[in-house]
């Protein structure tokens, strides 16, 4: 099946600028603590192209002054000056590429830990809003495309452009006539290239999409075989891989195809030019105008000529894409975090506990209210349950008292402080969450435990575990607390995990602690030693759960209903369903089911 | 030379090579055209040697022998040799490319086919991640290997040896003396490749740690932010970050110093040959045009040199890909259709395992001498702890894994017996993760039965209780699912997975009776389309709550693979002590 439609729609982007000089300069700003390497990399590459152009004329005195004239006390003195030329050629070209490279990998390095960082800092609005591949892939790829422009790009145009003048120099000065009659394949030679690159782009952007498709047709397949399996549709699946496999595989043939219409062109130029030189040339040496020396160094220079034509045309295309990674990498750069520390940087007193919403609207995008008009008052200690149909609003209530998001109307404050005017580490180290899907890092379960504060020793993660009831699972598994984490946890259950994620937020020690019930199954016996562990981390806390299970909820201090951004129904258990409203239809309604 | 060319790879294991010879198998369907490339390409290769005696012609003849006619032709040829050498160059490039698409359009294939017709067994050990690199790089390596490098290996050992031979036949000294260089090169070459080969590797991984620290980072964002670790996170990817530069910077240096110096060394030879040809010139004993001919051999037999630098390390590379693919094709699938296989019939749905145990990869024992005998219409509630044995009586069912010993049989028919497909049609399945595919809300629902009309496909929506939420989506039944698409809600997606399971109107039903995170309103919404789903079929649940354990036929309260108890409700709650131990578990739990 796959997502084909998506990555066709994805295939056909328009074609990006080359140049943005608002782009350019942004990121030669990445080079300025480079600056002294880049001049010594650009000097040395004055010097390789100087001697890249000596070697010709080097020869052709070799022939000219010494092989013809019967030197050869003087060809050994030549051969040495060639050899010293091609020895100085490598020790320039040495340093300069490896002067380059670093630079550019330093560049990489810094741009990817600047995006880290910055990653950090945006509020859960932007993560919310962003797929996490996507990200990913600004991170890691557009990052090594700019690379390319910054560490080749730049200094390869200078380099060419060098190359090509100072050959064009070279030629004239040998013989002006014979080099006008050379340069006529010149402008050939730009349309073909031109020609191609035009074309070879539209070409392997197509590629790239098809070979995508196979990619992303083959991971759902792979991801969802279970259930290809139980319906038996292995068959239509396969028919279907095949059709994008086929188009990726035609496509990569097309796009070949493209390129050796161009190499064969490109040499048949260059052998014209070779023929233009060798007919002219050989015509002027006959009438003794011109010497042989002269028309081998032409031969020599002729096929320097194209190189620096052909790699321009490359260069086309990676600042293309260097273009279109760097603009994507500065729009994340230039995110604002929503949710920004105060400008006096004022922390987080210790925190009591009491957590007051007034007059909270929340709009999650532009013209969507989540909440409205929220009042709400939580004592030190006291537990407070959420209760309410999936988008009433519940989360957001959490989400603000933790100030992922900041209300647009009204404020949110603890112990009588608007939790906008103070940092927002000072106030999250005095918090603790448990996430409704139990999520874990790679690493190992100590790792995880002792997230909230990687200098606690072991016996503090141990102490944690024991309160959570993890204690036991974990000292039975073979390599106890360093078992490692898996991806799709094989080794470890839904139940398991949740119970690490309480050890978790008991290790934290949080003040206020926000608490999203996990509706995932487990099997009783886990149940009851997560109820008992969330018991025990409840105790003292000033905490907000998002309640699925009724014992959680008759426990409550208060018991908020919540629908359609509005808190409608308030109250102990008791006094809720005594009130006989929504609570208590939901109540009566569970309670049947249950039996 | 081409001998002490190819012996590192012949001093490598013979496993390599037998690798590389199963991947050139994969060229045979394409025979005729490799052959016809590879006629190309020796053509290319003597018009190639010819084209540098031209250059020789006009200078010695045309020039010193002022003969303008033999100028003119020489010229002339040169330009037809390379016109003719650029049609060869299209035919064999587009040979060479068509061949090796087609050998990784053909593995691809075989791939999916295999993975398609592996048993569960197989993807439980498996990550999806990995599967992938080996369906997409491995085998673009292993396209890289029966395409350009093939190709290039081949015509670099005929150019060489071509080359040689002329230059030999030219000047034997200077030949011998020009040649003197090319041990080095392709020393150095190979070496080059040696060693370049571990830090690439290493740098790919550091890559991969980077890009998967990120990718968990970003996913669990709301929990570092809750704990306030966002500068520990930083560092973290910092250390990571540094290393994978530090590996970088090697490579850097690597690639800086040797690429060049392969330059230099054939330089080298350049300044051999004007040297010491240019000595010979002056002492009468070779004439300009041989010399300029010999500069121009020289480009040829070097370029080759260097690039087998290049395509050796990638040989190797290719061979531990084709490892790796071909450890998929050879897994051997643990259930399939046995020689003899008829389709099952439409089945009443009397399902009995007699019995039956089962033991995960041979050594995790987790069902022991299970007897059920499920009438047709039955419900059979599964109780049990995690790891009971639940889950796996269920996926013995349609035939995900074959049981150990015992035998199951369905209105008689032993399951080993009948085809998977006759099989599976007649069982409909819904779990707890339910996998949706990046496709219209409609192709998903028809998944089993692609052929469903529209007024069937709704009708399976509202009998799951999804056709409300549907018709609500901007594109209602159009709508794509996924990541590009709209997000469905657990619950969504689960009633789409029902809806999933009755239109395939199966007499067989397996499914878990919990809800994913919805509320209660959905809850109870799902719960009714779960009993409107098991009526009139043969169902196994795997019971979560009590509601359905009072309404089935048989309750199998499973202890660590045996069962423990069996019968209805009523008859449990007196007779079975961990049957009401579960029981009030759960009642003291809501």
């Amino acid at each position: 099946m796959g997502p084909r439609g998506a990555l066709e729609r994805f295939s056909g982007d328009v074609e990006g600028r080359a140049f943005d000089p608002h782009v350019v300069r942004r990121m030669l700003a990445y080079l300025r603590p480079h600056w002294k390497r880049m001049i010594i990399a650009t000097l040395l590459m004055l010097v390789a192209t100087m001697l890249t152009l000596l070697t010709p004329y080097l020869i052709k005195v070799a022939i000219d002054r010494y092989i013809t004239q019967g030197d050869s006390a003087g060809l050994n003195r030549l051969a040495l000056w060639i050899s010293a030329a091609f020895l100085g050629t490598y020790v320039t070209t040495v340093s300069q590429s490896y002067l380059l490279s670093w630079v550019g990998q330093r560049v990489l390095a810094t741009m990817r830990s600047q995006l880290f960082h910055h990653l950090q800092k945006l509020s859960l609005g932007y993560h919310d809003r962003h797929i996490i591949g996507v990200t990913v892939s600004r991170v890691i790829n557009d990052v090594a495309e700019i690379n390319e422009l910054i560490s080749e790009g730049f200094i390869n145009i200078v380099g060419d452009v060098l190359l090509l003048g100072g050959t064009i120099i070279v030629m004239f000065s040998m013989s002006p006539k014979l080099a006008l009659y050379t340069f006529t394949v010149l402008p050939l030679m730009v349309l073909t290239t031109w020609l191609f690159a035009r074309h070879a782009r539209v070409a392997f952007r197509q590629t790239r999409a098809k070979i995508a498709a196979v990619v992303g047709d083959l991971a759902e397949n792979i991801s969802g075989m279970r259930v290809i399996q139980a319906f038996a549709q292995e068959n239509a699946s396969q028919e279907r891989f095949d059709t994008v496999n086929r188009a990726n595989r035609d496509a990569a043939v097309g796009a070949m195809s493209l390129s050796f219409i161009f190499l064969p062109t490109v040499d048949f130029l260059g052998m014209l030019a070779t023929a233009i030189v060798l007919w002219f040339g050989g015509l002027a040496v006959l009438h003794d105008q011109l010497t042989v020396g002269i028309m081998v160094a032409f031969l020599a220079y002729v096929t320097r000529f194209f190189q620096p034509i052909q790699d321009m045309s490359q260069l086309y295309t990676t600042m293309q894409s260097a273009m279109a990674g760097g603009e994507r990498i500065l729009e994340l750069l230039d995110t604002q975090p929503a949710v920004a520390d105060p400008a006096d940087g004022q922390e987080m007193a210790p925190i009591l506990g009491r957590i007051e919403l007034r007059d909270v609207n929340f709009l999650y995008r532009q013209d969507t209210p989540v909440l409205r008009d929220i009042n709400l008052v939580i004592e030190p200690g006291q537990t407070l349950a959420l209760v309410g149909p999936t988008g009433a609003g519940k989360t957001s209530i959490a989400n603000l008292i933790a100030r992922f998001y900041d209300v647009t109307g009204g404020a949110v404050l603890i112990d009588g402080i608007d939790v906008r005017t103070v940092t927002q580490n000072s106030l999250r180290c005095q918090m603790g969450l448990v996430p409704q899907d139990p999520f874990l890092f790679p690493g190992t379960i100590r790792d995880n435990i002792r997230f909230g504060d990687p200098t606690a020793p072991d016996s503090a993660v141990e102490a944690a575990a024991s309160s959570a009831n993890a204690h036991e699972f974990i000292a039975a598994l073979p390599q106890g607390y360093d078992t490692p984490i898996m991806e799709g946890s094989a080794n470890i259950s839904v139940g398991q995990r949740q119970l690490i994620c309480i050890a978790r937020a008991v290790l934290a020690d949080p003040r206020i602690l926000i608490l999203d019930e996990a509706t995932a199954s487990v099997d009783t016996v886990t149940e009851v030693l997560i109820q008992e562990a969330l018991d025990r981390l409840l105790e003292g806390r000033t905490s907000i759960v998002i309640a699925h299970r009724l014992s959680t909820i008759r426990k409550a201090d208060l018991i908020c209903v919540v629908q359609q951004g509005q808190i409608i129904e308030r109250g102990s258990h008791a006094q809720l369903v005594a009130a006989n409203g929504l609570y208590a239809q939901l109540y009566a309604r569970q309670f049947v089911e249950i039996g | 030379m081409a001998q002490a060319l190819t012996s590192p790879i012949a001093m490598r294991k013979t496993g390599d090579q037998r690798i590389l010879w199963r991947c050139f198998g994969y060229l045979r369907p394409y025979w005729r055209l490799a052959a016809t490339t590879y006629t190309a390409t020796l053509c290319i290769t003597a018009l190639s040697l010819i084209t540098p005696q031209l250059m020789r012609w006009v200078v010695d003849h045309g020039i010193r022998e002022q003969n303008v006619r033999l100028l003119a032709w020489s010229v002339a040829g040169l330009l037809v040799v390379t016109l003719i050498k650029g049609v060869l160059t299209f035919y064999e490039g587009r040979g060479t490319e068509v061949i090796s698409q087609g050998v990784a359009y053909n593995l691809r294939n075989a791939i999916h086919q295999k993975l398609a017709s592996l048993s569960f067994a197989y993807h439980d050990q498996t990550e999806t991640g990995q599967l992938l690199s080996r369906a997409v790089q491995d085998v673009e390596r292993i396209r890289f290997l029966t395409g350009r490098a093939l190709l290039r290996l081949a015509g670099s050992i005929i150019l060489s040896i071509g080359t040689a031979i002329v230059l030999i036949t030219m000047n034997p000294t200077l030949a011998l003396l020009s040649m003197a260089i090319l041990p080095f090169l392709a020393y150095r070459a190979y070496s080059y490749g040696k060693q370049l080969r571990p830090v690439s590797l290493a740098i790919q991984q550091a890559l991969a740690v980077l890009t998967t620290q990120l990718e968990q980072n970003l996913r669990g964002a709301r929990v570092v932010k809750a704990f306030a670790q966002e500068a520990h996170e930083n560092e973290y990817f910092d250390a990571e970050n540094n290393r994978w530069f530090d590996l970088s910077a090697r490579s850097v240096w690597l690639q800086a110093i040797n690429a060049p110096l392969l330059d230099l060394i054939a330089n080298a030879g350049a300044v051999l040959i004007i040297w010491y040809g240019g000595l010979l010139v002056i002492r009468h004993q070779l004439t300009l045009g041989e010399l300029v001919a010999f500069t121009t051999y020289l480009g040829q037999l070097v370029q080759p040199i260097r690039r087998l630098g290049t395509i050796i390390p990638a040989m190797a590379m290719a061979a531990s890909a084709g490892e790796r693919i071909f450890e998929i094709l050879d897994a051997p699938s643990e259930v399939r259709d046995a020689p003899d296989a008829y389709p099952l019939p439409p089945v009443s749905g009397h399902v009995h395992f007699e019995k039956v145990s089962f033991a995960y990869f041979g050594r995790h024992q987790v069902l022991r001498e299970i007897n059920i005998d499920a009438q047709p219409g039955q419900i059979i509630a599964l109780l049990g702890a995690t790891g009971s044995g639940k889950s796996s009586i269920i996926n013995l069912i349609p035939r995900f894994y074959d049981p150990t010993t015992g035998a199951i049989t369905i209105d008689g028919h032993d399951l080993r017996k009948v085809t998977l497909n006759s099989l599976r049609d007649q069982i409909g399945i819904v779990l707890q993760e339910t996998t949706l595919f990046a496709a219209t809300i409609r192709e998903n629902i028809a998944f089993g039965r692609p052929d469903a009309t529209d007024a069937e496909v709704q009708a399976a929506a509202q009998a799951a209780q999804a056709h409300d939420f549907i018709q609500g989506m901007p594109d209602g039944y159009a709508t794509h699912v996924g990541e590009r698409g709209a997000t469905l809600s657990g619950g969504q997606k689960q009633r789409v997975a029902i809806a999933r399971a009755l239109l395939k109107d199966p007499k067989i039903l397996l499914l878990d009776d919990a809800t994913a995170s919805v509320d209660t309103e959905t809850e109870r919404q799902i719960q009714m389309a779960l009993a409107r789903l098991m009526q009139g079929r043969t169902s196994f649940v795997i019971a979560q709550r009590l509601s359905t354990v009072r309404m089935a036929n048989q309750i199998l309260v499973l202890e660590k693979g045996r069962i423990a108890a069996k019968g209805t409700h009523q008859q449990l709650l007196n007779t079975s002590e961990l049957y009401a131990q579960i029981y009030n578990g759960q009642l003291k739990r809501d």
